[in-house]
């Protein structure tokens, strides 16, 4: 009963939606306050019935209720609570209904907070919303409805992949998805700023934070799903250049491009149709991505439930929404009064290169993404992109924008003088080739490592420096704590969030340029070392789970000077679905990562093939990501940056 | 002017479209094999020699009249990694003579992985530019092609092999045609 409750509300929604989408947009035609308002009420609405529909689901995961067909197919009576519940997400139907779930708790947001912005610009984004909406629950309910009973209820589940029993992909898709989603909010608010045919001050107060939220939980989402990717898969990597990643990565990397282009937009007044046209892009990068990764177009190591006949559907709605805002922006764009022009050598100069280099960064993403689509069509021959493509091209984009990112916010608005900062890039890059040059000298570096750390030091160095800067010199040490205190939270968030990038870059460089492989048939008794740190191999043992049985390894860890640690990496078997998996075990401390995989048997359960990687810094890379995401909180907690912001004045010249 | 810039978007967005298009309607799943070459006898490919390690060719896999596989893999790629003991299981405990083709790999790097992790391989070549493979219908690495003793292709596996897939696809396969 509950389930079918749920089934009705989603096709309710459906309906409400689709008004949400028309009277507002009548409103706006024929000038009826009544009608626009109508938008609000709506987008509550929506989002207290696809709540009350989507908890209906979760209710049928958590009792078990197998003859309801997404049930039975996804999960197990035998399964932790916590994974019963993100079963819900864990497949197409039940992720897709996470999608609209979230999408209406923004419009709902949006109406809430957007309550004092002109009416006709708040029902335009409103109804925009509610197009997007009706759409996603038409495909819900058209092609992938999860609310689908059997005729004949299964006794038991038939389980659920068991790589995806994870906590961090538990928490995973919802982040991601409050990343993806939030970012259909500043499309919405392109769309309306493109029929109302200007861009004021309003519309740029307001884009800046919604960008940052979505930002903020794609960061988050995005660190998740390659958290998860690292402990689970077994392969000591963390990134791999996979279809499903990069779909990920492109939104990311335009709503980066968006973030800074909005500061030039709020500030200067200028990069206007730029801006819009970014954050077009960016939602159209989450369209993509959905599509990549649910069409089977591609094929990815990790990816799950594609379909082809899903595929089109989902191209018609990038073709429709895409596809529209682009011929929307074509015939608007130039009609949208742009700023003034300004001088190369700039602060907003130095962001527009920075659009430059992460648009560029974007695209050459996207090409190596979607090569063996283009080769297949061209001279039909399949080719696959691997790392070496990526890597070859991604680094040498992302060099410069490191270099620029440690002096661009010492540069002044409008016109900036070299000679006033040079004094301080020469500090700063002498200080950071030192450092560097001490360190890869005393470890032995290559070149590249040598590029990597310098990059790191130079940005945390330039960073701080500005922040100093900011706050003034010469001055007591009493007033400097004053003074920055009294600095905004932006502030901080820019520095915490730069910061956080340079420390990822650290990791990222020396996890990889000093790692050490190793790989070894081993026996029980054996040892190993890697790195003066000693591994014995003591025992396996077998163990239960709540659905799994497990062979367990165990390790014992023996450094100088240090206690005794043990580890137990496991290979379990899941019965219900007749999976085998091997759960590596992590030694994880800022120093390094010691991370052992229990491979197959060898001659009988004698002997195991061990696969060991050590890693030195590799937390580096989730702690630099973690400052990067608080930067953005930090300055999203900023009074400028409120999410409702309204401006009390002149409102009758905002209405016309 | 500024109004054909600003329908620059457009247009690519356009071209994007034809070409997922015509992925989706063709309808063809890249990860199943072309079927011309299913049960059809191995095509021509010439690799060249690894190092030390025995050269593999059309001819010494026809020669061994008995069924094999064929894996395609590179030390760049991850999945390989972890294939790769099941692989030494297969060569070792279950006597298959795995044939390598080291795809768009440099030299230095593929010899370390075969030093370091052990040698499955009864024969390998290298296809350096990755064009050999194609003729395979290989779309990325690893992939791994099931030959029957007559040198057919009787099948194909694209991505890595795991101990499932070994204990249920790939070793009764092997045993149904022996």
């Amino acid at each position: 009963m509950i389930i079918e409750l749920g089934h009705y509300c989603l096709a309710l929604v459906l309906t409400i939606s689709l008004f949400q989408f028309m009277i507002p947009a009548l409103g706006v035609r024929f000038n009826s306050n009544s009608l626009m308002k109508s938008s609000f009420i709506t987008a509550y609405l929506s989002f207290i019935l696809i709540l009350l529909s989507f908890f209906s689901l979760v209710y049928a995961y958590i009792t078990s209720d197998f003859s309801v067909s997404l049930v039975a197919k996804n999960s197990h009576s035998l399964k932790p609570l916590i994974y019963k519940i993100s079963g819900v997400w864990g497949n197409h139907e039940g992720s897709l209904l996470l999608w609209v779930l979230i999408l209406t708790f923004y419009s709902a947001a949006v109406a809430l907070l957007g309550r004092k912005l002109p009416l006709k610009l708040i029902s335009l984004v409103l109804s925009c919303q509610g197009l997007i909406a009706s759409a996603f629950i038409s495909f819900i309910l058209f092609t992938s409805n999860p609310f689908i009973r059997l005729f004949f209820p299964e006794v038991e589940g038939e389980g659920f992949n068991p790589i995806l029993q994870d906590f961090g992909l538990a928490i995973h898709p919802p982040f991601l998805y409050l990343g993806y989603v939030g970012l259909s909010v500043t499309f919405s608010f392109s769309i309306a700023a493109l029929l109302v045919g200007k861009v004021d001050t309003i519309w740029v107060k307001w884009v800046r934070p919604w960008t940052l939220i979505a930002w903020v939980f794609l960061t988050i989402g995005i660190a998740l799903g390659s958290w998860w990717a690292y402990r689970e898969l077994g392969w000591g990597g963390w990134w791999f250049w996979d279809p499903v990643e990069n779909a990920s990565f492109m939104p990311w990397l335009a709503a980066t491009a968006l973030l800074h282009s909005s500061i030039v937009a709020e500030k200067r007044d200028t990069l206007k149709a730029w801006t819009i046209l970014l954050a077009i892009i960016a939602f159209s990068f989450s369209l993509l991505g959905t599509f990549i990764v649910r069409s089977g177009v591609l094929i990815s190591v990790h990816s799950f439930a594609s379909d082809p006949s899903r595929g089109l559907y989902i191209l018609m709605l990038l073709i429709f929404f895409t596809g529209g805002a682009l011929l929307l922006f074509a015939k608007k764009a130039s009609h949208l009064k742009s700023g003034s022009l300004f001088q190369p050598l700039s602060r907003e100069g130095a962001l527009v290169i920075n659009n430059i280099i992460f648009a560029s960064a974007a695209a050459t993403v996207l090409l190596g993404t979607l090569y063996p689509i283009f080769i297949d069509a061209i001279n039909n021959s399949k080719v696959s992109v691997g790392p070496p493509y990526f890597e070859a091209v991604f680094i040498p984009l992302m060099v410069p924008a490191i270099l620029l990112c440690a002096f661009s916010p010492m540069l002044s608005w409008k016109r900036a003088k070299l000679e006033n900062i040079m004094e301080r890039i020469v500090a700063v890059f002498l200080c950071s080739i030192i450092l560097t040059s001490i360190l890869v000298f005393i470890y032995n570096g290559s070149a590249s490592a040598f590029l990597g750390v310098f990059l790191g030091f130079w940005l945390i160095l330039g960073t701080i420096y500005e922040f100093i800067m900011k706050v003034g010199i010469k001055i007591s040490f009493k007033k400097f704590i004053n003074r920055s205190l009294n600095l905004p939270r932006s502030a901080y968030g820019m520095s915490l969030a730069h910061i956080g990038v340079a420390i990822f870059v650290i990791g990222v460089t020396v996890s990889s340029a000093w790692r050490i492989d190793i790989e070894q048939p081993i026996t029980i008794g054996d040892k190993v070392i890697i790195n003066n740190i000693e591994l014995n191999f003591l025992s396996v043992n077998n163990v239960n789970g709540p659905n799994w049985i497990a062979e367990r390894g165990m390790f014992e860890v023996l450094q100088k000077d240090k206690n005794k640690e043990f580890l137990y990496p496991e290979r379990r078997f899941y019965p219900a679905s007749q999976v085998n998996t091997s759960e590596p075990a992590i030694m994880s401390n800022y120093i390094f990562d010691l991370y052992i995989v229990l491979g197959e048997s060898i001659n009988n359960d004698k002997s195991y093939t061990l696969r060991v990687y050590y890693s030195p810094f590799l937390n580096w890379i989730w702690f630099g990501i973690a400052c990067m995401a608080l930067g953005g909180i930090l300055s999203l907690t900023d009074r400028k940056h409120r999410l409702g912001y309204t401006i009390k004045i002149n409102s009758a010249t905002v209405n016309k | 002017m500024k109004k054909i810039y600003s329908s620059l978007p457009l247009v690519f967005f356009f071209i994007l479209v034809i070409f997922f298009f015509r992925q989706l309607i063709l309808k063809e799943d890249p990860s199943e094999l072309p079927s011309v070459l299913i049960d059809k006898s191995l095509p021509i490919i010439k690799l060249e020699k690894l190092a030390e390690y025995k050269l593999f060719n059309r001819e010494n896999l026809l020669m061994l009249k008995e069924p094999s596989l064929i894996n395609v893999w590179s030390s760049w790629c991850a999945p390989c990694k972890v294939e790769h003991e099941f692989l030494l299981a297969m060569s070792a405990k279950y006597n298959i003579k795995i044939f390598g083709i080291n795809y768009k790999d440099d030299k230095k790097d593929a010899m370390k992985v075969l030093k370091l992790s052990g040698n499955p391989f009864y024969a390998i070549g290298r296809d350096e530019d990755g064009i050999q493979s194609i003729n395979l219908g290989v779309y990325g690495v690893p992939e791994t092609f099931v030959i029957d003793a007559n040198g057919n292709i009787r099948y194909r596996h694209v991505g890595p092999i795991l101990e499932y897939d070994m204990k249920n696809t790939i070793l009764p396969i092997l045993n149904s045609i022996k």
